[in-house]
This record gives structure tokens, C-alpha cells and sequence, in this order.
């Protein structure tokens, strides 16, 4: 490829489009690339993980438990405090204050929850896992693997996936009662609302089918999660720049299919619930 | 070129025909054609960044040619899947120039993973393997430590007993004396021919250590911008008259090696 004369007019216009076909070519690329390794993990999924996938398994599990449950329980217990001052004024002008009961718990359970534990796990996990994996590409220990004779995707990846689903719903259960107790705590202590008010709202507005829509979000959250941080780490550039970069990506890639997933799976779930239920109106 | 009929007597168990290999821009194997012959030690030498490490990845098919072939026991390889290259992997243990050790695992795990994945299942097999291992290599009572608690020749010497946990029929040893001190060196020299000798491994070393090579080469290979210029026993290489091979096994620098020290 000869580079064009920089002063010609050709030169201009083709740089910019030139720039957009690079970007789109290996944007395509690099998705067709991870839904690859994505079938690849799927695979392994069902195929099952063996002793030491399971011991890798288990270790992932405490890995990303102690390290994420205070800090989801944290912003779990301030958001809904939050929401709970925020939303007060406008219910009680409406004379609807009785009612934060089922707001806070259908927010928290549905969106807050899930969303909030998903976005901290991305940064976790896109810290913690897509650095060692990158760490290990780097120093040849996933060509060290493959020589002799085992699969990097089901050894490390499938494991660390399985992991991510298992443990993005717990969490998720832990930042919903702590975002509950910090609604409650406002709205029956701060706010003066009814206790007993409070509670049989939130017991109205809030179904099991409701609490299963927030866990099947976290649920695929944490295989996005997963998935794209073993992702960048088998695709880690080379050197310690390499591996910085590799998280950062995981990051905000996963923050993004969270994003959008969120939002599918919203459509879809409510879509299905008023499928099942015709009759019954999505309450509130 | 003329192809050996197939029923010679001595067939290669390893052999590159015309292999080439780049990345990006840069040319790493040039037409590169090397018959590795089956239970004797081939010493692959070169400058740094000649290609030897690029080189034994084809071997076990962690990279693939551009073009030409690879073939492992008149078995072409270089097309084959992961799932086909297993057995194949088997068979060859491969010790990589940083070591590569597992460092979420401790010594004695590292040792053991080829085994435990190979489905032995004996623990106290593996065991026994794993001192008998570490004994070979001078670091008898290092289970339990961790990768990270170790210098880096230990390092290596692990990554070498788990190279030859699984009794390999063939060992690719990366720069295996790099590191080690003069008498631990000459030890790794003994293991490598005394596995030749009494295991019949075929071992492919690649060296800047040229004591080492000498001691352990049947045949000595030079690669040079990745074609090789010069291969023969220890004794012709010794005596050959090409420049760059002098220089390289005698570790002259020439003037041209030096002209950049002039602007000091
Ligand atoms: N996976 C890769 N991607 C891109 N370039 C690579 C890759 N592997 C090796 N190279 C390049 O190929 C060239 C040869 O590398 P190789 O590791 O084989 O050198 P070497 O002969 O083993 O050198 P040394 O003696 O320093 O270990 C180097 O320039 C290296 O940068
Ligand atoms: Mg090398």
C-alpha cells in the first residue's frame, strides 16, 4: 500500500472514510471473534468442568464474594436511602406516601439491584480477572496450557464464567435487602411513614415474579460480565501496558452490554409477564 | 528439492519443509526447511530475535506457517485443530523460555498438572513423580512453595521437571541453561543427555550457551533472519570457515555490532 500524497484533495476525503472502514472492519471482526469464544465458553458450559475447573470454580466464588458483598452492600443501602428522600416530596404532593413501600422495592429489585451489583462486579471482575488472564497470556502460561494438551477455554475461562453467573445473582440478593433496609430506614424513621403501610405495599407491589426478573438480569449479567473479561484477557496486548489496557476494555465494554442488556431484558420480561398474566395490569 | 523416499531407514521425527512465518512486516521464518532426527539433540543457535523460540512454537502448533508445512512423524500438523493436536502435544514436552509456570499453583501442582490432566489418577503416583521430578532437577523438597517465591533459575528448573513430568518422547528446551549458575548448568547438560541416553527423548535445545551446545548437540543448527546458514555435528560447526558463524560461536561482536558504543 503506497500512503496518499498528504497534500492532495484525495487524500482528505478518503482519510476520514478510510478511518470509518478500518474502525467498522474490525469492530466487525472483533465481534465475530468474541461470539466465537462466546460459543466456545457456551460449549464448555454444558460439557461440564472437571476437578480442577471446579476447584478454579469454587476459588472464583470466594475471589469475587469477598471481595465485592460489603462493597455492594454499601452503595446497595445508600442508593435506596436515596431514592426513598428523592421520591418522598413528589408522592407525598400526590398524597401517595404510603406507597413508597412498593416504589422502593420494585426499584431496587428490578433495576437498582441488579444493575448496581452488575456495574461493580464489571469493575471488579474487569480489575481483578481480566488482569490475571492477561498476565498469563503475557507471560506464555495460556501457550503453556495448550502445549500440553489442555484447552485455556475450559480450564480457565468456563470456570471463571460459571463463577460470574453464580455469583452475580447473590450479590444481587445481598444489594437488594440492603437496598430495601436503607428505603425502609428512611421512609419509616426520616419520613414518618406507616410501618405497616410500608411493608404491605412493598408486599402488593412485589411478586415473585418480579424478584425472578431482577435475578435473571444478574444472572446474564454475570455471563456477559465473564465472558468479556476472559475475552480481553486471552486477547491481552503484550507487556504490563497490554494488561492495563486489556481491564479498562473489559470495563467498559461490559458496562455497556450491561447497559443494553438491561434494557432488552426489561422489554422482554415485561413483555412475557403481561403474556402470562393478560388480566393483571403491571402494578404501578 | 529432493524428498527423502519413504522408506528410509531413519525418517525424521520432526521436519520443517519451506516454512514461513511473519508477523506484521516482519519476516521471522524464511523458507525454512529442517529435518530433526528422532532420538538425538538438535541445539538450535542464533542471535536474539532470529526465530528459535517461533520455531519450536510450530512444533507443537501454538503457531502455524504462512505457508510450507510442519510434519511430526511423516504426520502433517500444521493444519490440525486443538482438539487434533492433543495427542500429538502429548507426546512433546515443551519447557518455555520465561518457564511459564502456573503461578496460582504451587510447585508440586505445577509438576502434576500435565499428569492429573492426562487422567492419571494414582495421588500416590503422582506424588512419587513429582519428587522424583524435583530430585532431577535439584530442588527435592519445593512442593509447596509458590512460582513467586522462587529465583528465576529455580523457576526454570521447575518448568523444566514439569517439561519432563509426562516422560515425553520428545523435549523442546527454550534457553534451558539461561539463568543457572555455571555447575547447575552443567547439571541440566547431564539430565539432557542422559535423557537422550536412557529415555531415547529426542530433544530439540535451543541455547545461547555455547559450552552447552557443544556438550549436548548431536547437530547444531544456526538460524540467522530466518533461514539457516549453517548446520552440522558440533565438530563442523567448529571448524567452519563462514564469518557470521564465527562470530557468533566465539561471541566476538563485529564492527558493525559496535558502531552505535562509537557515538559514546
Ligand atoms: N506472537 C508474536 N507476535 C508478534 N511478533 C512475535 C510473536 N512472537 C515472536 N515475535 C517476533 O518474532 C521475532 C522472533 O522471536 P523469537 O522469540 O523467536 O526470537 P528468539 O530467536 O527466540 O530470540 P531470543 O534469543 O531473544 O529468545 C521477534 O522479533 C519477535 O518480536
Ligand atoms: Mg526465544
Amino acid at each position: 500500500m503506497t500512503p496518499a500524497d498528504p497534500s492532495s484533495n484525495r487524500f482528505r476525503i478518503l482519510s476520514p472514510l478510510e478511518f470509518l472502514g478500518k474502525t467498522c472492519l474490525s469492530l466487525v471482526l472483533t465481534l465475530g471473534d468474541f461470539v466465537r469464544f462466546f460459543v466456545a465458553i457456551l460449549a464448555g458450559i454444558f460439557r461440564g468442568v472437571d476437578r480442577f475447573g471446579l476447584r478454579e470454580m469454587l476459588s472464583q466464588m470466594f475471589d469475587l464474594g469477598t471481595l465485592s458483598i460489603p462493597v455492594v452492600m454499601l452503595t446497595g443501602f445508600f442508593i435506596g436511602a436515596v431514592l426513598v428522600i428523592e421520591a418522598y416530596p413528589q408522592f407525598h404532593a400526590l398524597g401517595l406516601a404510603s406507597r413508597l413501600g412498593s416504589v422502593t422495592v420494585l426499584s431496587v429489585v428490578k433495576q437498582i439491584g441488579p444493575v448496581l451489583t452488575g456495574v461493580m462486579l464489571a469493575g471488579r471482575v474487569g480489575g481483578a480477572m481480566t488482569a490475571e488472564l492477561g498476565t498469563m497470556r503475557v507471560t506464555e502460561q495460556i501457550e503453556a496450557l495448550r502445549s500440553m494438551a489442555a484447552d485455556p477455554v475450559r480450564t480457565l475461562a468456563v470456570p471463571r464464567v460459571l463463577a460470574c453467573v453464580v455469583m452475580t445473582p447473590i450479590l444481587t440478593v445481598f444489594s437488594d435487602i440492603l437496598g430495601i433496609f436503607g428505603g425502609w430506614l428512611i421512609a419509616v424513621h426520616v419520613q414518618g411513614i406507616n410501618n405497616d403501610q410500608f411493608w404491605h405495599f412493598a408486599r402488593v407491589g412485589v411478586d415473585i415474579y418480579t424478584i425472578n426478573t431482577g435475578l435473571i438480569k444478574a444472572l446474564f449479567f454475570g455471563l456477559a460480565i465473564g465472558a468479556i473479561a476472559c475475552y480481553k484477557g486471552f486477547r491481552c496486548g503484550n507487556g504490563a501496558q497490554g494488561v492495563g489496557r486489556a481491564c479498562t476494555e473489559a470495563f467498559v465494554s461490559s458496562f455497556i452490554v450491561i447497559l443494553i442488556l438491561n434494557l432488552v431484558l426489561a422489554l422482554l420480561l415485561t413483555n412475557i409477564y403481561v403474556m402470562v398474566w393478560p388480566n393483571q395490569p403491571p402494578i404501578l | 528439492m529432493i524428498q527423502p523416499t519413504t522408506d528410509m531407514p531413519d525418517q525424521p521425527i520432526i521436519r520443517f519443509a519451506d516454512v514461513h512465518k511473519r508477523f506484521g512486516s516482519l519476516v521471522v521464518l524464511d523458507a525454512l526447511s529442517l529435518d530433526i532426527p528422532a532420538d538425538q539433540t538438535t541445539v538450535v543457535i542464533g542471535p536474539s530475535g532470529a526465530g528459535k523460540s517461533v520455531l519450536l512454537k510450530h512444533i507443537v502448533g501454538l503457531l502455524q506457517p504462512d505457508s510450507g508445512n510442519v510434519y511430526f512423524h511423516q504426520q502433517r500438523i500444521n493444519h490440525l485443530s486443538e482438539r487434533q493436536l492433543e495427542p500429538i502435544r502429548k507426546r512433546i514436552g515443551f519447557l518455555f523460555q520465561m518457564g511459564a509456570l502456573f503461578d496460582s499453583m504451587t510447585v508440586g501442582e505445577n509438576i502434576a498438572f500435565p499428569l492429573r490432566h492426562q487422567g492419571i489418577k494414582s495421588e500416590s503416583d503422582i506424588q512419587q513423580v513429582i519428587s522424583e521430578k524435583l530430585a532431577v532437577v535439584g530442588l527435592s523438597g519445593s512442593e509447596k512453595k509458590m512460582p513467586a517465591d522462587l529465583s528465576g533459575g529455580q523457576k526454570k528448573r521447575v518448568a523444566l521437571a514439569r517439561a519432563i513430568a509426562m516422560d515425553p518422547e520428545v523435549v523442546l528446551y527454550d534457553e534451558p541453561t539461561t539463568g543457572l549458575d555455571p555447575i547447575r548448568a552443567d547439571v541440566i547438560n547431564e539430565l539432557i543427555l542422559k535423557l537422550k541416553e536412557e529415555l531415547k527423548v529426542t530433544g530439540i535445545v535451543v541455547t545461547h550457551d555455547m559450552a552447552s551446545a557443544f556438550k549436548v548437540a548431536d547437530q547444531i543448527v544456526m538460524l540467522l533472519n530466518g533461514k539457516i546458514i549453517a548446520q552440522g555435528t558440533p565438530q563442523q560447526i567448529k571448524t567452519m570457515e563462514d564469518e557470521d558463524v564465527r562470530h557468533f560461536i566465539e561471541g566476538r561482536a563485529n564492527a558493525e555490532d559496535l558502531k552505535a558504543l562509537h557515538r559514546l
